[in-house]
């Protein structure tokens, strides 16, 4: 495990529940897999996700918003893109 | 019901015949914003896919049942599961293929005229960005003006009229999209022009196309003759075509004028681009049929789709020819300035050939309107 995955912002502690690996599937299935495993976490627990589509970013950060999820963080490695969400 | 499919082909004939068209837009709500289809009369609704996931019920009653329904997204994939959903609910509906990125790479030829002894010209629309890219045919012969990265088109073109591209131009460095001249003059053999002033930086060998350069396509009189009109770049030269046509890249739209800050600062141009429109522009026929290289609404459009407008109306109707205040034009060309076009550093440089992008980014840095011209 990675430092980032410990810690946000500099001070907030979290530890991702789950990892969702969703790399290789284009839209809208990223949205699908992800909500499905959000459903399955409890409130306040984190998921982590891993795609590759570009569109992500934009639609992830739009659900989590509409769906009263936190986006923690997201950053990119070598094109993957990964994120951190609060279930809400 | 099945699910239809539609095509930009098709997309861009409702637009240019002003057809009725439902569209039901899947992006989430910045993207929509920022960018979609446009058309005279097409109706929109811009539901986000992922609020739909648990089913269509919520807009149903939203989309009509007695006019043609699309659904866009971005790259079709949402879209098809919307339309899907919609079909099972028992709605007739159609979903763009390829999404907003095959509208995005779409090319539509027009043509616009004849010319002299049997030549002819051709626009080609790219209808979803508002890039215009033409082919001057003369006897065999063809030369290509601001073309787009999306070069089978025009090669399967030329395939499909008999002549060959000789001569290749770029008006000026741009910077809402990816040049395809390079790359089609290297298939073809033909010579690439561009204009000095905006090449210093380039990375391969072109020709310098210089103010009273004439070049001749085909064997006949047809010519093209570069005028050299700084104001949207510092290069930037515009073209008279046989005589009858004005081939103006960046620095005159039908309703509109070019930016002077997408290479450098606004002021340093604000002048050029002042004694450009109201000087040298001046001095030619107001005969000339004006050949912008963009629009940015889609009331340019022509009812044939072309892009196209008399100088003499041009002088009369663009609020930006009508400025006679010196200091008022200075203030509209650099100030309110619309946001610049996405990616346009990026794009400048990989005109210049200092990066090399693979497709996928390149798309990604095309992404949206071409965002060109002050009004």
């Amino acid at each position: 495990m990675r430092f980032v995955n410990y810690k946000v912002g500099g001070n907030i502690e979290m530890e991702t529940t789950k990892v969702l690996d969703a790399k290789g599937l284009a839209c809208p299935m990223p949205i699908v897999k992800t909500k499905k495993a959000i459903g399955e976490l409890e409130p306040g627990q984190v998921l982590e996700i891993h795609t590759t589509d570009k569109g992500a970013k934009n639609d992830l950060t739009a659900w989590a918003k509409s769906g009263g999820h936190e986006l923690l963080k997201h950053e990119e490695e070598n094109g993957v893109l990964k994120f951190w969400i609060k279930k809400g | 019901m099945t699910v239809k499919i539609m095509d930009s082909t098709e997309v861009t004939k409702k637009v240019f015949d002003k057809e009725e068209l439902f569209i039901l837009d899947v992006r989430n709500e910045n993207d929509f914003k920022d960018w979609k289809i446009e058309g005279g009369n097409f109706q929109y609704l811009n539901v986000p896919y992922f609020e739909l996931l648990d089913g269509v019920e919520e807009i149903i009653g939203k989309i009509p049942t007695d006019k043609e329904v699309l659904v866009v997204c971005a790259k079709e994939g949402s879209s098809v599961m919307v339309a899907e959903m919609l079909s099972e609910a028992g709605l007739t509906v159609s979903y763009l293929k390829g999404g907003m990125k095959a509208w995005s790479e779409h090319l539509e030829p027009v043509k616009i005229g004849d010319l002299n002894d049997g030549g002819e010209i051709y626009q080609f629309v790219r209808i979803g960005k508002g890039c215009l890219s033409y082919m001057v045919v003369s006897n065999g012969e063809a030369a290509l003006i601001d073309a787009t990265r999306m070069t089978d088109i025009y090669l399967n073109f030329i395939e499909k009229i008999g002549v060959k591209i000789t001569h290749v131009f770029d008006t000026h460095l741009h910077a809402d999209h990816i040049s395809g001249g390079r790359t089609i003059a290297e298939k073809t053999g033909a010579t690439y022009w561009l204009p000095p002033k905006d090449a210093t930086e380039v990375t391969f060998d072109y020709q310098p196309l210089e103010d009273g350069n004439d070049v001749t396509i085909g064997n006949t009189i047809i010519n093209i003759h570069a005028l050299y009109s700084p104001g949207h770049t510092i290069g930037s030269t515009s073209f008279v075509v046989d005589e009858k046509f004005l081939l103006s890249g960046d620095i005159l739209f039908i309703d509109s004028i070019g930016r002077p800050d997408l290479a450098g600062k606004a002021e340093d141009w604000v002048g050029d681009l002042r004694e450009t429109l109201y000087k040298r522009y001046r001095e030619l026929s107001e005969e000339l049929i004006v050949l912008p290289a963009h629009f940015m609404i889609i009331d340019e459009l022509n009812d044939d789709g072309s892009v196209a407008e008399k100088l003499r109306t041009l002088f009369a109707k663009n609020h930006g020819l009508n400025i006679d205040d010196e200091n008022e034009f200075r203030k509209m060309v650099t100030e309110n300035l619309p946001p610049q076009p996405n990616a346009y550093q990026e794009i400048r440089q990989t005109n210049m050939g200092k990066i090399n992008p693979d497709i996928d980014q390149q798309r990604e840095m095309e992404i949206g309107p071409n965002r060109c011209a002050v009004r």
